[in-house]
């Protein structure tokens, strides 16, 4: 398979970049995205020219490394995948293919087509834990029983991967399904009740903090979500938090 | 050649971890406070230890090249984790943790660190669920459990084929904590590149900040290695592509011995290669052969029709179908230990069994399990006389609750639907049990450098169980590293800070710059992927499922003029301070092309069958392994000498086993 890419470079945050355009050919329908990309850079390579950066590492859509807008979608056409396990069989040979970083203001460009998600991380630090220290005399894991369609919930949510597309996707660049999705693991789980309040509260504030748009219920992120994180999870914490807001003291 | 002391306390195997806890020398809050203590890597080991740390109250810095903590490979862990709760009730316990640990890896692992590593496997499970960690749980509210290869009781706690994922999510989460109380100070987009080693103990790193190119000195009173396995020395592995040998092996040239480094893990149940530009393999979890039944064809006929595409497996007949491990392993059937499965599945192609293009394949089939749950959910349902297609709906209802985001990746990969049509599978390298070597303490031989998890040898023995990796990075990070790292920093507590300045530093600074120097100005034409891919292909052919002499020493051959012809004709473009991907690829690739050598080098010196170790020239009439317990028990701790990783020197640490009987390991 042949490919025409026009691919976001960008040689550092500040400065304003522009896209390029290369063939690649030798491309096989059971390649990744990330294979035909590394196609490209071995050829970027043997001719003098910087190869294209790109956030990448697990290969298997777990880690939420890989990004890239591709063809105006997070993380390109088909649901439920991630970059990585965007297969090129998905294109039609000679195919022209956009490629740019997700964007968002509170996703900075580092490079090309790597972006600085560390917002998400300082999210968590607001308040994405249960206070628990590491001493080994817990109670015993079966002490508190806790209801199967609570903990399947739980764990729905809480595969979310922390990749970013929903905030590319959003109009607004907003991060409450991520936020959410984390916020919602815990309120489902009788762990997670006795810091609740604080936690929706902080998290909610850092995401403001960090630059994130609201949410306006366009209900992108979900249909984007490779994980398939619902937005019934910002129902959840949109709910957590004016209860918090209200009965906090 | 000399022996290495591991350390281990006196007394009764079931006592030595809590007594050997009850004399170690604690250091007073105050005093941890003026202790600084880096950790390199941030999966559970790394993340667990640091988060761990940084709550007793020392000041701890941690580092990934990741762009988050939260994305370390052990994110990828599909099955789930091992804990003797005994919650089944079908005669778990401690001892048959241990026992099974032991047996399962060839009886080349270190018995007091196995039983301690079974001992706190309970207190894991507590931690986690006490993190909020969602585990898979029962309509009764209670966990749940499953069985993995080697062992015929159900003691493994899974989130649905996201244990590791979750599990590291608590453990980064755990982290995140410490970071905003300000005692954790997070280092992610960093990679270290030396270790800093004053005056015969480890001080600290020089790391790599990946976005600016820049080289850092930090320095600490204790270093901890939390930095994961090396199968990405095949090229081809189920490893991240980031995950590397550079700072184990950095360690190993400033004097860490590297232990057992042959003893790789080749997992028999990966999604098969399909092409040249194949970047990384796959797994399907070690789970699915709870439910999935492994088979080729009987007939070669059929295979070829197969592999021709003219046969589909759904058209063979059950008659037509050779269900090797159930034939050959009657007691453990499809639930054999990895090393065995592997090595059956290639005995199978290898014979002419293959069933995809490449003949590199065998089936993993689910359609009887989808039939047996199936009628097991219409008789819950009531329903007497239930159709072939209502069975089918209902089974496939409930493998798809089990193993639902496995079957969806292996589609997304294959483009073939598994609930209809046997997957393929091939083996794959995916864990490294050989590593740093370690004392009972998880102290290198380098006073002061530690390493934890997959990164270091202690546990696994020549193969790991299943679901047992997971438990090693916690028990590692949250439980034995706190205590006994304490006790190499309780004689620290007045050094004051460690200064940057010192020549040490300087010096492995400049000896990083220049490596890196050297690289961005070498006149060569060849980018490193292709060196990376071809090392990989020797290490495979010669160092891979089986092995023998002439192989290995013509892989030593092959590898060396490989890295000769790496430093003559790699092209490394870009520049020093800058994000330079392509420049860390060539670290980390130099690194791999020393390590396969002393892989080759081990497994030529280790002259029997043991676990993931085959050497042909030792296996019995019916093909299994041949241990030679009276010259080969012991670990082969590899010393860096004379700047070439052929000439290592080898140290021995005999393994006495008070506890366990040595047998030929039989799961028949």
């Amino acid at each position: 398979m042949k490919f025409t890419l026009n691919v976001w470079r960008q040689n550092g945050p500040q400065d304003k970049g522009r896209m390029e355009t290369y063939q690649v050919d030798q491309v096989s329908d059971d390649m990744s995205f990330l294979e035909m990309i590394d196609v490209l850079n071995e050829q970027l390579i043997g001719q003098g020219v910087d190869p294209v950066v790109f956030d990448h590492d697990c290969r298997e859509g777990i880690c939420g490394m890989c990004s890239m807008f591709i063809n105006g979608e997070a993380h390109g056409p088909g649901r439920g995948v991630t970059t990585c396990q965007l297969h090129m069989r998905e294109f039609k040979d000679g195919d022209e293919i956009t490629i740019e970083p997700f964007r968002a203001k509170a996703f900075p460009v580092i490079k090309d087509l790597m972006v600085d998600r560390s917002a998400f991380d300082r999210i968590i630090q607001a308040g994405g834990y249960v206070s628990v220290n590491t001493s080994g005399n817990l109670p015993d894991a079966n002490a508190t029983p806790i209801e199967k369609p609570d903990a399947d919930a739980a764990f729905d949510a809480a595969t979310c991967i922390g990749c970013g597309a929903c905030v590319a996707t959003c109009k607004n660049a907003s991060a409450m399904l991520f936020t959410s999705a984390k916020v919602s693991q815990f309120a489902l789980l009788p762990q997670g009740q006795v810091e609740a309040k604080d936690r929706v509260l902080h998290m909610v504030n850092q995401m403001d903090l960090e630059g994130f748009g609201n949410c306006t219920n366009t209900g992108a992120c979900e249909v984007e979500c490779p994980k398939g994180i619902s937005i019934e999870n910002i129902a959840r914490m949109n709910r957590e938090f004016l209860s918090a807001s209200i009965t906090s003291k | 050649m000399s022996t290495l002391d591991a350390h281990i306390p006196e007394g009764p195997i079931a006592e030595k971890w809590t007594k050997h806890k009850a004399k170690i020398p604690l250091v007073s809050p105050a005093n941890k406070r003026q202790i600084d203590v880096i950790v390199v890597g941030t999966g559970l080991a790394g993340s667990s230890a640091a988060a761990s740390l940084a709550e007793l109250g020392y000041n701890v810095k941690a580092f990934c090249f990741q762009d988050s903590p939260r994305r370390a490979h052990s994110i990828a862990a599909q099955g789930g984790i091992n804990a003797a709760k005994n919650y089944q009730n079908d005669g778990d316990s401690t001892f048959r943790l241990f026992y099974d640990t032991i047996k399962g890896g060839d009886y080349r692992s270190r018995e007091a660190n196995v039983h301690r590593l079974a001992e706190v496997s309970a207190s894991i499970i507590d931690q986690c669920v006490a993190q909020g960690v969602p585990f898979a749980r029962d309509y009764g509210g209670q966990l749940d459990n499953r069985s993995f290869g080697g062992v015929q009781v159900s003691r493994t706690f899974y989130a649905k084929g996201q244990t590791g994922q979750q599990l590291l999510l608590g453990a980064y989460s755990a982290l995140s904590r410490q970071v905003a109380k300000g005692r954790v100070q997070m280092f992610a987009r960093h990679e270290m590149v030396e270790l800093v080693v004053v005056d015969g103990k480890a001080r600290g790193i020089i790391a790599r900040d990946l976005v600016t190119g820049e080289l850092e000195r930090h320095s600490a009173h204790a270093v901890l290695l939390c930095t994961g396995g090396y199968g990405n020395v095949f090229y081809l592995s189920t490893n991240a592509m980031g995950s590397n040998v550079t700072a184990a092996w950095k360690a190993h040239r400033k004097g860490a011995f590297m232990a057992n480094p042959c003893f790789t893990q080749i997992h028999p149940t990966c999604i098969p290669v399909s092409g040249h530009f194949q970047s990384k393999l796959t797994l399907m979890s070690e789970s699915l052969r709870n439910d999935g039944r492994i088979w080729v064809p009987k007939k070669k006929e059929d295979a070829e029709a197969i592999r021709a595409g003219k046969l589909q497996a759904v058209q063979l007949a059950e008659e037509d179908r050779d269900y090797y491990l159930e034939r050959r392993y009657p007691a453990f059937g499809n639930l054999v230990p990895r090393d065995v499965a592997s090595r059956a599945a290639k005995e199978r192609c290898d014979a002419g069994f293959g069933v995809n293009k490449t003949g590199e394949a065998v089936y993993l089939d689910f359609a009887s399990a989808i039939e047996r749950y199936g009628k097991e959910a219409a008789h819950v349902q009531g329903l007497h006389h239930p159709s072939a297609e209502k069975v089918r709906e209902l089974g496939e209802a409930i493998v798809e609750s089990k193993y639902g985001n496995l079957f969806q990746m292996y589609e997304k990969i294959t483009a073939q639907d598994p609930y209809k049509t046997p997957m393929m599978i091939y083996p794959a390298v995916h864990y490294t049990m050989g590593g740093i070597w370690v004392d009972y303490n998880l102290m290198t031989t380098v006073p002061g450098l530690f390493a934890l998890g997959e990164a270091n040898f202690s546990d696994h023995g020549a193969n790991r169980l299943g679901a047992s990796a997971l438990m090693q990075g916690l028990a590692d990070g949250y439980f034995v590293a706190p205590y006994t790292v304490g006790t190499y920093l309780a004689d620290d507590i007045r050094t004051g800070k460690i200064s940057t300045e010192l020549p040490e530093f300087v010096d492995a600074e400049t000896a990083a710059r220049q490596r890196m120097e050297g690289f961005l100005n070498n006149a060569g034409n060849t980018p490193v992927e292709v060196f990376h891919r071809e090392l990989g292909k020797i290490m495979w052919d010669q160092c891979g499922m089986a092995r023998n002499k002439e192989g290995l020493e013509k892989a030593i051959q092959d590898i060396r003029s490989l890295r000769e012809r790496f430093y003559k004709e790699v092209k490394v473009p870009g520049k020093m301070h800058e994000m330079n991907p392509e420049l860390d690829k060539a670290g980390r690739v130099a690194d791999f092309l020393e390590l396969g050598e002393l892989m080759c080098l081990d497994a030529l010196s280790r002259e029997e069958s043991c676990g993931g170790h085959f050497r042909e020239e030792y296996q019995s009439e019916e093909g299994e392994a041949v241990r030679r317990d009276d010259e080969f028990a012991y670990v082969a701790a590899w010393e860096f000498a004379d700047q070439d990783p052929g000439k290592a020197k080898l140290h021995k640490e005999q393994l006495v086993f008070e506890n366990v009987k040595l047998i030929t390991r039989s799961y028949k």
